[in-house]
């Protein structure tokens, strides 16, 4: 009796993972299909259609080196997206790192007055919903000059990540012990050897897995940017959304799976990490 | 001393003023839009009209409510379920079994996964021409594609509920695994050998020593959930409509007076969502008084 539980327990296990991965599935048939006609399970034809009116690969007879060359430089949409998000992303993660780095060593190291309202302050962008900032800032943000450019979205940007740095990196520092900086420094170094040598190899692991959830924030924000780049700066998840508002089923799929590669990527190279007393882990149910 | 809190106020400045001007600054700025003070079009008068109109105006108020009405709807269903099938899954999995580890990659798989992707894949699945409907078909369920339940773009919601439950499930999969690791299985062979059933030890074991991290993690989801934007729009119908969809609506609508109302209903999102997170903050707090 007890040896069948067990056998249906590992059914289910089996199936609710064939149902979990049915999404992923279906986003691969659509990708590289052509004229997947209902009933068909099956597409009849594999095909390319939808990568080279996306003017991702070449159209046959011209997939040559060269050719692949010639197609991205004429910079295709997507290509001109995906750029936009990686270096928005990047610079986002570097910037707010930077800004972090000392905030979240005075947090995690010292006691003051005030700390847990400062906190708490840090983190009410994570609770309260992006709808109820970014509408009023929006106005604000073109009286500024910052709306529909580049650098607008990326200011905007750190809202969201901001909260999660500061906790992942408060965090880190609240089990590091500084005494080794002492010791570095009675012993000579200055206080940036003493930063390259001490700090960072000590909070390096902690710090790779906050920029990589920065990145992954930044990379799949939708509304902030759509509302502050004014239509203006593209991005992938905004051409996600509209093309899948459009409903072509095969061009949807292939740029989501552009979209999606490095999250599955990050979470590749994070699971390590990834557990339930992070203060990341709580930012992944709002990506 | 003195230096000490220089180097204090120094650091936590930078993040602070970004937090103060862009968010604290967005939300107050839309509170006094919502009241009716508009420069940009001449309107200096400050007054809850927009509040009203979007309450109870003959225009609005059906709209408002029955978005209020699903919103609540989805958030309660969506959070419940993931946090049931995460419970669920979260418990079989810890056994040792064939392709463990693969299983274990897929459960989390839609962790990072960005929320606009999920619902894209929600329609693949879902729709009445999607996967599920072409393997009903197959086996001879369902004639035309007609015939398949509308489950994606419903007036109930089942499709943004699904893709909530789909993404945040494996979210709290996370949080209860690493849980469920940390306590071991002392506790349960200990219920086991003072005679617990498989029930007991679930009811009175487990379920005990997880509620709390499933508990704050169910504030975050349903938080979230009650405000996001991305998944209803791609997921959901006209009407109802949920509030966020709505009030981004008015936002974009050209008649620059729906905009205080936009602003007012994003305001009215924020103080659902805050009064629930006071109320989390208080029953917790009264718990650690109570114990």
């Amino acid at each position: 009796m007890n040896n069948n539980l067990k056998k249906i327990n590992i059914y289910a296990i089996y199936l609710g993972a064939i149902i979990l991965i049915l999404p992923l599935i279906a986003f691969f048939i659509n990708a590289f299909s052509f004229r997947w006609f209902y009933p068909q399970v099956i597409p009849k034809e594999l095909s390319l259609q939808a990568w080279v009116r996306l003017k991702l690969i070449p159209k046959s007879g011209q997939r040559t080196f060269e050719g692949f060359i010639e197609l991205w430089a004429s910079n295709p949409a997507v290509i001109k997206a995906l750029l936009n998000s990686l270096s928005i992303g990047f610079l986002v993660t570097i910037v707010s790192i930077i800004i972090a780095l000392p905030a979240a060593r005075v947090l995690g190291l010292l006691n003051f007055r005030f700390k847990k309202l400062i906190i708490f302050i840090m983190v009410s962008p994570t609770i309260l919903p992006p709808i109820a900032f970014v509408l009023g800032l929006n106005i604000n943000f073109i009286s500024w000059g910052f709306s529909g450019n580049y650098f607008g979205v990326c200011l905007v940007h750190l809202v969201p990540i901001m909260p999660y740095v500061v906790l992942t990196m408060t965090g880190i520092f609240a089990n590091y012990n500084p005494d080794f900086e002492h010791q570095a420094r009675t012993l000579g170094a200055n206080k940036t050897r003493t930063f390259l040598l001490i700090t960072l190899p000590a909070i390096a692991p902690g710090m790779v897995v906050a920029a990589l959830f920065a990145f992954l924030v930044s990379w799949s924000q939708y509304l902030l940017t759509f509302l502050i780049g004014a239509g203006k700066v593209m991005t992938l998840p905004l051409l996600v959304f509209s093309t899948a508002s459009s409903g072509n089923p095969a061009l949807t799929a292939a740029i989501s799976i552009i979209f999606i590669f490095p999250a599955i990527l990050i979470l590749f190279f994070t699971s390590k990490f990834v557990s339930g007393e992070s203060g990341a882990t709580s930012g992944f149910g709002k990506i | 001393m003195g230096g000490e809190r220089l180097k204090i106020i120094l650091s936590l400045t930078p993040p602070l003023l970004i937090i103060f001007t862009l968010f604290f600054g967005g939300i107050f700025y839309g509170f006094l839009q919502s009241l009716g003070y508009q420069p940009a079009i001449g309107k200096y008068e400050i007054n809850f009209s927009a509040y009203y109109n979007v309450m109870f105006s003959e225009r609005y108020a059906k709209l408002f409510w029955t978005g209020l009405g699903l919103n609540l709807w989805v958030s309660f269903a969506s959070t419940f379920l993931a946090a049931v099938f995460a419970l669920f899954g979260a418990l079989a999995i810890r056994k040792t079994f064939f392709a463990k580890t693969i299983c274990n990659f897929i459960y989390s798989l839609n962790l990072p996964m960005p929320h606009l992707v999920v619902a894209v894949g929600i329609i693949f699945v879902f729709s009445q021409s999607g996967l599920l409907a072409r393997f009903a078909s197959q086996i001879g369920l369902i004639g035309s594609p007609g015939d398949f339940p509308v489950l994606v773009k419903d007036k109930y919601g089942l499709g943004i509920i699904l893709a909530y439950i789909w993404k945040e499930a494996a979210f709290f999969f996370i949080i209860l695994m690493s849980v469920l690791q940390s306590l071991g299985e002392n506790f349960e062979e200990l219920a086991q050998s003072l005679g617990a059933n498989r029930w007991q030890r679930f009811r009175y074991v487990i379920l005990p020593l997880v509620m709390p991290n499933l508990f704050s993690a169910s504030i975050i989801v349903f938080a979230f959930s009650f405000g996001a934007y991305e998944v209803p729009a791609l997921l959901g119908v006209i009407y109802p409509q949920m509030l966020p969809v709505m009030a981004f609506e008015f936002f974009l609508n050209p008649d620059l007076n729906a905009r205080s109302e936009g602003m007012a209903l994003s305001i009215i999102i924020a103080i659902i969502v805050m009064i629930l997170v006071v109320f989390y903050f208080w029953l917790t707090q009264a718990k650690i008084r109570k114990d």
